[in-house]
């Protein structure tokens, strides 16, 4: 299963983990792929450490439990650094990609002796840019679609267009914003 | 024909729900359950079905309204999980006994305690003595494909039962997966319109539900709603071939995954399936024999068959997603080794107790679970046949 793509997010409740995955399934599915998209709940409160996951294929997934060896790791909160084991299980010749404003000199130390390429990207700064709140989830969303390299970025863009179109039908306003986001974190992500 | 989508498993069955178009829908939420009502009350609410959609204080009460507009002669149904179907059980022999034809979503979850949102089986192995028909999913197109199927086999004239469909709390009804739905118009000529034979609206046939039956006639009623479980197996298989013809998706009473030549096997419900089908080709590709028998029909229990499907084997492992609290094992290896006694299997069995509460069941514990069956045929003896898989002792 060569073709398999493993992601996990690392988030606290009410941070967007779950929303990002389910929203990276979605677009991974606009692309012809087999997708999974679903979160691991623990207490349910706002705060709390989440962890979601996504699975990625060109072939039919039919494995129902969690990942403990991804490629990918994203970590929407760098406060998790501290209280969870984010690198757990990750493979080398992947990638963790973290939400920080610090610089990736600062990070490193704090993974464990990780090996692999660490990405770092700060959404709040482009959250606030381009949405005058704070959303860490769509810049993050972009910033993994280009590290893990799920699909281009025209198509991904055009292909959020379509799912936000469709998820914020009732709040049209919103959506210029989040485009805006993920535009300004594909230029960010480094 | 079909459309390809990705759906969690809980708008999945809300679509099932939506094209189905039931005369009336009673519901209470639960995690993980809630979203299924909580869809389908949007497409109330666009005019999308022309449901009476009744939202109620318990689930005593849900399940109450349906038992009642199914005795009135509507098509009726509701979704629970875990202990809303507990308050839910004074109910269930009700809906099973006046053989009430009507369905129920569940999504299952731990029963407390210690109060837990996650999945097991617990909430309807509980209920599996209740009269009603239980069809497990291992994922969010068979859950669909499933509830697509139910008021076919429940409002059977032969059988006139109340029908279960279960999938997994969050495992899949949670999760973004991709499927196949049909067309409305499909599901909406498969399914048909609803006639029942006897019901409490029609004026010409004024008739009594659920009156007091004395010693003299008690055991007469149970003796005729086992009557009615009879017919099922032959139902639920009649009712898949139709649906083989619209869909292209084949179902039986169980799915026998590399069973022809196995010699371990596993027996379970659920999500754990398809992991159980990782771990196979595993084993497969490094030359051992290791197959699953995946039931799908839970109750009725088919014995036969599934002592038939498992004639071959050296030895079995049989996953029990809930306790059963006998100290000897689960309810379905309770029912699994009694079906191979019957049928003097010399297979040697083992059950397990797995995935409580919501214990991630990966790969690797499959393999296990082989690698142990694998040994107990070298050696010839089961050993201790009541186990628990990656418990902390």
């Amino acid at each position: 299963m060569s073709n398999l793509t493993e992601i996990r997010w690392h988030g606290r409740g009410g941070q967007g983990a779950k929303t990002a995955a389910l929203l990276l399934a979605d677009v991974a599915f606009q692309t012809g792929k087999y997708v999974q998209g679903f979160p691991e709940y623990g207490p349910e409160r706002m705060g709390a450490p989440i962890t979601a996951y996504n699975r990625i294929s060109d072939t039919q997934i039919r494995v129902h439990s969690n990942i403990y060896d991804p490629q990918y790791v994203v970590v929407v909160d760098e406060s998790l650094l501290e209280a969870v084991d984010v690198t757990s299980g990750l493979k080398k010749d992947g990638a963790i990609l973290i939400n920080t404003s610090r610089p990736k000199e600062e990070i490193i130390p704090h993974l464990k002796g990780y090996e692999g390429k660490v990405y770092t990207i700060d959404a709040h700064k482009v959250s606030m840019a381009a949405m005058g709140k704070y959303f860490p989830n769509t810049p993050l969303l972009a910033a993994i679609v280009k590290v893990a390299e799920v699909m281009d970025e025209d198509t991904f863009l055009r292909e959020m267009r379509a799912s936000f179109s469709h998820k914020f039908a009732s709040k049209p306003e919103v959506i210029d914003g989040n485009m805006e986001a993920l535009k300004m974190a594909l230029e960010e992500v480094r | 024909m079909g459309k390809r989508d990705r759906l969690s498993g809980n708008e999945a069955i809300a679509i099932a729900l939506r094209q189905i178009n039931p005369d009336v829908f009673p519901a209470f939420p639960i995690t993980p359950s809630t979203e299924i009502p909580q869809y389908f009350a949007s497409f109330v609410a666009n005019g999308q079905v022309d449901t009476e959609f009744i939202p109620v204080e318990s689930e005593h009460s849900s399940m109450s309204a349906a038992i009642g507009a199914s005795a009135a002669g509507a098509r009726s149904l509701t979704a629970t999980s875990s202990c809303g179907l507990a308050y839910m059980w004074e109910e269930l022999y009700i809906a099973a006994s006046n053989r009430l034809p009507l369905a129920l979503a569940l999504v299952n979850r731990a029963l407390s305690g210690p109060i837990n949102i996650n999945c097991d089986h617990s909430d309807s192995m509980g209920a599996r003595d209740a009269g009603w028909i239980q069809i497990y999913a291992e994922n969010n197109q068979e859950a669909y494909d499933n509830m697509v199927q139910a008021f076919r086999i429940s409002e059977h004239k032969d059988v006139r039962l109340p029908i279960m469909i279960c999938q997994d709390g969050f495992i899949t009804s949670h999760a973004v997966e991709n499927m196949e739905l049909l067309e409305d118009e499909q599901v909406k000529e498969f399914v048909g319109e609803y006639e029942p034979e006897n019901y409490l609206l029609n004026p010409d046939c004024p008739m009594a539900v659920g009156p007091y039956s004395i010693t003299d006639y008690y055991m007469e009623a149970k003796r005729n709603q086992a009557e009615g479980m009879k017919h099922v197996e032959e139902v639920v298989l009649k009712v898949a071939r139709e649906f083989a013809e619209i869909s292209g998706r084949e179902y039986g009473l169980f799915e026998a995954y590399c069973m022809e030549d196995a010699e371990y096997a596993v027996v379970m419900l659920g999500s754990a399936a398809g992991t159980t089908k990782d771990a196979i080709d595993a084993l497969r590709a490094q030359g051992e024999k290791a197959g699953l028998l995946k039931l799908r029909l839970y109750r009725p229990f088919p014995a036969e068959a599934i002592a038939e499907a498992l004639s071959g084997v050296k030895a079995v492992a049989v996953m029990d997603r809930a306790e059963g609290y006998t100290n000897h094992g689960g309810p379905l290896g309770a029912d699994v080794m009694s079906a191979l006694y019957r049928a003097r299997s010399k297979a040697l069995a083992v059950n397990y107790i797995y995935g409580l509460g919501g214990r991630d069941v990966r790969v690797e514990d499959m393999e296990g679970v082989f690698a142990v069956l694998k040994q107990i045929a070298r050696d010839g003896d089961a050993g201790e046949t009541y186990r628990y898989l990656g418990i902390r002792e």
